[in-house]
């Protein structure tokens, strides 16, 4: 793994994947504390529509992918809440809108699709400098826009109607928020691809939050995960000639599932413990 | 208006999609009012709510907080939800929720400032919770969670505190305590509890209504049974557990 690092594909993937962690880091508490995950999945599988259409004009699919994400993040959370349509069959609905228009776009575009796979399930090896670049900017972006509106993001997740008891303009905040999905869905696909996103949305925050109570350390542990994750998926998959967004996945998917089990065990076992102490004290207060 | 209003609901009628959730609401609360108003489950009280927390517009008749209409008035009700509606392992710590009392005044970019902390703290510290200050909000128990949440009504200094069903799944000793807890409140503001719990609710408050898309509202908290079932639209028997301090009705 050190010899390969002197390869710039090398250290724009390291790169890549520490810029994703920060921004699923963040973003992903939101998406696990507010429960958003089910529209999350669905941003992140409409944003394939925006691939498309990069491909049918001829330019950067990341860029168009920023678009035309960000507009259906905004579509998503305006029909879900101002339709009578139930929110989940909307979500469904433009989830699946999103990827039919991916395919016809693509269908349309001259020649063959190169690298298509690599959107839908990531490669982390080829990104090139610029889509770093834009990786950069829109991290910084998301994290202005938290650290200007954390105690705002917090009544939202929290409790959203006394909020708008308090006069906070909730629904645009969820807005924003479902925007500031969008945008790591972007971050995010190079890395694993827009299948695979929602897992790094949800396995990070779900294992910091298992570890403090505190939002703001949640979300630095989160990002301490992600990348962990990341360098530790890559890794395994230059070693074992594996495909590195999925190795990533069930790598960090692994980890997740062995924490849960062992503080089910640690826990049932205090419980034992508490309960042979009480019934030692009770035995020796006779 | 006179001085001492805080709410006024005149003739306020609110439809869901054609049909009505209230009929007619005339309603008046004054500074020292302790009134409970009792209803059954889909009888408007929610909507009531609503309506007086400016979360509703009315679809006929007017609406005023202290003279002015309740979307401007956000600072002057106290808003105590219904406490069981929030997710138990959210990250958050108890100062935290208090905090978020202030949400509404602070601007874009500003963390809480050292005030609204000291206000949060004076305010966890009136209902005895100051000990509580870091803990995780679900580690708490459902008396001291209610507290917590009434301390985040109470930073506002509002005139007029709203709670929603706040005796729901609390155990009898936890409501006696949570009334108590009301009781020293009451001198520096309006209470007014919404709740489908008659027993409960008719024992401690000083006024009482009934709700059943219309309101019948009486002085004290003495209430005929004819009136309870126009409300309820069916025999209600009223009945007090045990130790609870109670007040026995003159018969009618």
């Amino acid at each position: 793994m050190l010899e390969a690092l002197q390869f710039e594909f090398m250290q724009n993937a390291l790169i890549a994947g520490l810029l994703a962690s920060v921004a699923c880091g963040i973003i992903g508490v939101y998406v696990v504390v507010k429960k958003i995950v089910f529209i999350s999945g669905g941003i992140a599988h409409a944003s394939f529509g925006g691939v498309g259409l990069g491909y049918l004009l001829g330019v950067n699919p990341v860029i168009t992918a920023t678009f035309f994400t960000v507009a259906s993040a905004l579509g998503m959370g305006l029909v879900s809440k101002r339709t009578k349509l139930p929110e989940d069959t909307a979500i469904g609905i433009l989830w699946s809108m999103g990827m039919a228009m991916g395919i016809i776009f693509i269908g349309l575009s001259p020649g063959y699709a190169p690298d298509l796979f690599s959107y839908l399930f990531g490669n982390i090896l080829t990104v090139p400098t610029s889509d770093i670049t834009l990786m950069i900017i829109l991290d910084i972006v998301i994290a202005v826009i938290v650290v200007a509106l954390y105690k705002e993001f917090m009544v939202l997740s929290f409790d959203e109607e006394f909020g708008r008891v308090m006069g906070v303009p909730v629904e645009r905040l969820y807005l924003l928020l479902l925007c500031m999905i969008a945008l790591t869905v972007v971050i995010l696909m190079r890395v694993v691809g827009i299948i695979l996103v929602i897992s790094m949305l949800t396995i990070p925050a779900s294992l910091a939050k298992m570890c403090t109570t505190n939002l703001r350390k949640m979300m630095l542990l989160s990002t301490i995960f992600g990348a962990i994750f990341t360098f530790a998926g890559l890794w395994l998959s230059y070693e074992l000639d594996l495909a590195s967004g999925a190795t990533i996945i069930l790598v960090s998917g692994s980890v997740l599932l062995i924490s849960l089990a062992v503080s089910k065990i640690r826990s049932r076992r205090n419980r034992i413990k508490k309960l042979s102490t009480t019934a030692f004290n009770s035995h020796g207060n006779k | 208006m006179t001085d001492k209003e805080i709410v006024k609901l005149e003739d306020v009628w609110v439809y869901y999609d054609g049909a009505p959730a209230l009929e007619g609401i005339n309603l008046t609360v004054e500074q020292g009012d302790f009134l409970g108003i009792i209803g059954p489950n889909g009888g408007g009280k929610t909507t009531l709510l609503k309506v007086i927390l400016g979360l509703i517009k009315p679809s006929r008749g007017k609406i005023s907080i202290m003279g002015e209409p309740p979307e401007k008035r956000h600072s002057v009700v106290g808003y105590v939800p219904q406490y069981n509606l929030f997710a138990r392992d959210f990250p958050i710590n108890a100062i935290d929720v208090v905090l978020m009392g202030h949400c509404g005044r602070t601007r874009l970019f500003k963390r809480y400032s050292e005030e609204d902390r000291k206000s949060a703290r004076s305010a966890l510290k009136s209902i005895g919770m100051l000990d509580y200050e870091e803990h995780q909000i679900g580690k708490l128990s459902g008396g001291e969670q209610q507290r917590v949440f009434i301390a985040r009504a109470l930073v506002s200094k509002p005139k007029l505190l709203l709670l929603d069903e706040p005796t729901s799944s609390v155990d009898a000793a936890t409501q006696t305590e949570f009334y108590e807890t009301l009781e020293g409140l009451k001198q520096r503001m309006a209470i007014v509890i919404v709740s489908h719990d008659i027993g409960a609710v008719s024992i401690y408050v000083d006024k009482l209504a009934c709700l059943n898309r219309q309101l019948f509202y009486h002085g004290s908290s003495e209430i005929s049974p004819e009136v309870l079932e126009a409300t309820y639209k069916c025999p209600v028997q009223m009945i007090a557990h045990g130790t609870i301090p109670h007040r026995v009705l003159k018969e009618h």
